[in-house]
């Protein structure tokens, strides 16, 4: 697909040293939420209860890095700016790096390693058992990120696995939903986002399907093989 | 009235100060320095409290005091649940600064012989103000430790002569839209609503209080009026009051309109009762890295156990 009309020749087909220095960027501007938890505890300046906000900083960019993860293609199928999937990956892993670190918070900081208790935990509270599914569910796509396992899985079955990302984005807000006490405008508003990715992905799924059915009807022997495949 | 005994801690529920140690100088050495960081920023080398200025004068020490050490007046009015003014908890230690607070009359009616409206000054002079230093816990599984200033509830029920038949007592606190712009989202059944039985509202712990630190009530702590009862989670205690009225039936409270299965009238302090949301066996101190074990009743088992006898509180939550 081509890069919209308005959009310089430039930005629409970087080189590659361009790039390079766009994923830098991008690389470095992830860690900014981390500095920033960082530095505020530093200064002391997350309030009263420290391991709270830490916990919640984590979590929050957690689910701002998976939304941001699942906007990458549709914003590249938007604009036109291919090269928008090359960091595709940068920013899933990001997810679970603040994934990761959100749940160590939990099981150090919050927890102090009492296993008996986050066992009990995880099994009984419903929005604990969320976040631990949504964080185990990130672990296989983490771990088949690199090439080298696209390869080894095929690109089929890869994708097919790394589609679970959209069911990792609805526990994920599920998980937030059941934590807040009473006001649930933060995860409705995530919840939002969420469904308007989910509901462009099923709406370009039924346009490309309809598509492929039109080409097919246009051969009747292809269709009339199809419809008795069905 | 029943003597104050000081809880009986059991030894393993207070960590060991080395122990402690030892745990903060492992964190500091270990390889993930950042969270260590964060860790050491939990504010245990502070000060214990930055006392405000005595507005009220020198105090009687209360015998229901507890001498555990004080949460840190700047944690004390920066950490507060009062969802008039916002559902962060940061958020009301600025939001709720043009709370105006005179005039301000609390009005005691229902099952009373002579239903009143009293003046908040008349208020203050009404008993002699005690210093209370209460724990207080709060449902989301952290407590704090502060001194309130206040009179015992029971002074102030008194001045209208309860009916026999007034068997609970329903507190109402102010709902302005116009000074509370967060109670435009229906966040909970506005105005807040909370419930005592009788001899829960009579009891000497419970006090009405009108500061902390030896000053007036900030607002955003419930200026300038507000329920303490410190057996109880911390949301039983109504903010900025403006209605006590004595009924016959146990009222529907805010919370247990927002989640019947959630939280109950008597909302009791119990380990042993799990909220959905929080396990409540254990909780966090603020200013403690460590979590501590929650005591029955928020460790006034001995005072107000008595109240409950022979009622099922997994039941009665
Ligand atoms: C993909 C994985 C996850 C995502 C996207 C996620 C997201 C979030 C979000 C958005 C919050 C609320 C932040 C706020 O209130 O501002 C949160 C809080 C929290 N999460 Fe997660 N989380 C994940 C995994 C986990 C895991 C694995 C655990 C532990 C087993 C966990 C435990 C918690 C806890 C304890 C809180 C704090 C609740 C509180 O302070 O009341 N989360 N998480």
């Amino acid at each position: 697909m081509a890069a919209a009309a308005w959009i310089p020749r430039r930005i629409a087909a970087p080189g590659a040293g361009m790039l390079t220095a766009v994923k830098c960027l991008v690389f470095a501007a992830c860690l900014l939420p981390l500095a920033d938890l960082l530095w505020a505890a530093w200064r002391d300046d997350l309030g009263a209860n420290p391991i709270e906000a830490i916990t919640r900083g984590l979590g929050t960019w957690t689910l701002n890095f998976l939304l941001i993860t699942l906007s990458v293609t549709p914003l590249r199928k938007l604009s036109g700016l291919d090269w928008l999937v090359r960091l595709r990956r940068m920013l899933g892993l990001y997810a679970f790096f603040y994934a990761s670190l959100h749940l160590l918070t939990y099981l150090w900081l919050d927890q102090f390693f009492d296993w008996a208790a986050i066992v009990k935990d995880i099994a009984k509270r419903p929005f604990v058992t969320a976040g631990f599914l949504a964080w185990l569910m990130l672990v296989p796509l983490a771990a088949t990120s690199t090439q080298a396992m696209m390869r080894r899985l095929g690109g089929r079955r890869w994708q097919r696995l790394h589609r679970s990302v959209y069911a990792i984005g609805v526990v994920a807000v599920l998980h937030y939903w059941w934590l807040v006490k009473k006001d649930v405008t933060l995860p409705f508003t995530y919840a939002l986002i969420l469904g308007a990715l989910l509901a462009w992905r099923a709406v370009r799924r039924q346009d490309r399907g309809g598509r492929a059915n039109a080409a097919l009807v246009r051969t009747p022997g292809v269709a009339m093989a199809k419809s008795g495949a069905e | 009235m029943p003597r104050y005994t000081p809880p009986s801690h059991a030894a393993s529920e207070i960590t060991p100060r080395a122990l402690f140690d030892s745990r903060r100088a492992f964190i500091r050495s270990a390889g993930l320095g950042s969270i260590a960081l964060a860790a050491g920023a939990l504010g245990l080398g502070r000060a214990a409290s930055a006392l405000a200025a005595q507005k009220f004068g020198a105090l009687e020490r209360s015998p229901f005091s507890t001498d555990e050490k004080q949460t840190p007046y700047k944690d004390v009015t920066n950490y507060n649940n009062f969802y008039e003014f916002g559902t962060d908890k940061r958020e009301p230690a600025q939001s709720a600064q043009s709370l105006r607070l005179r005039p301000w009359t609390v009005t005691l009616d229902g099952l009373v012989a002579r239903p009143r409206t009293l003046d908040i000054d008349s208020i203050l002079r009404l008993a002699p103000l005690e210093e209370r230093i209460y724990r207080m816990r709060c449902v989301e599984g952290w407590s704090m430790v502060v001194p309130w200033l206040g009179i015992p509830l029971a002074a102030l029920l008194k001045q209208v002569e309860p009916l026999g038949s007034a068997r609970y007592v329903e507190f109402q606190s102010l709902h302005d839209p116009a000074q509370m712009p967060a109670t435009r989202l229906r966040v909970l059944d506005w105005p807040y609503t909370e419930g005592l039985r009788l001899d829960e509202a009579m009891h000497p712990l419970t006090i009405m209080a009108l500061g902390l630190y030896g000053e007036e009530l900030p607002r955003q702590n419930g200026a300038p009026l507000r329920l303490v009862v410190p057996w109880k989670y911390g949301y039983k205690g109504a903010k900025s009051i403006v209605r006590i009225r004595f009924v016959e039936r146990e009222p529907a409270t805010s919370w247990m309109r927002a989640g019947p299965s959630e939280y109950g009238f008597y909302s009791n302090v119990n380990p042993g009762v799990d909220h959905p949301r929080w396990s409540q066996a254990t909780e966090r101190r603020l200013g403690e890295f460590l979590k501590r074990k929650t005591l029955m009743f928020n460790g006034y088992a001995e005072q107000v156990g008595q109240l409950y006898a022979g009622m099922d509180l997994r039941r009665n939550f």
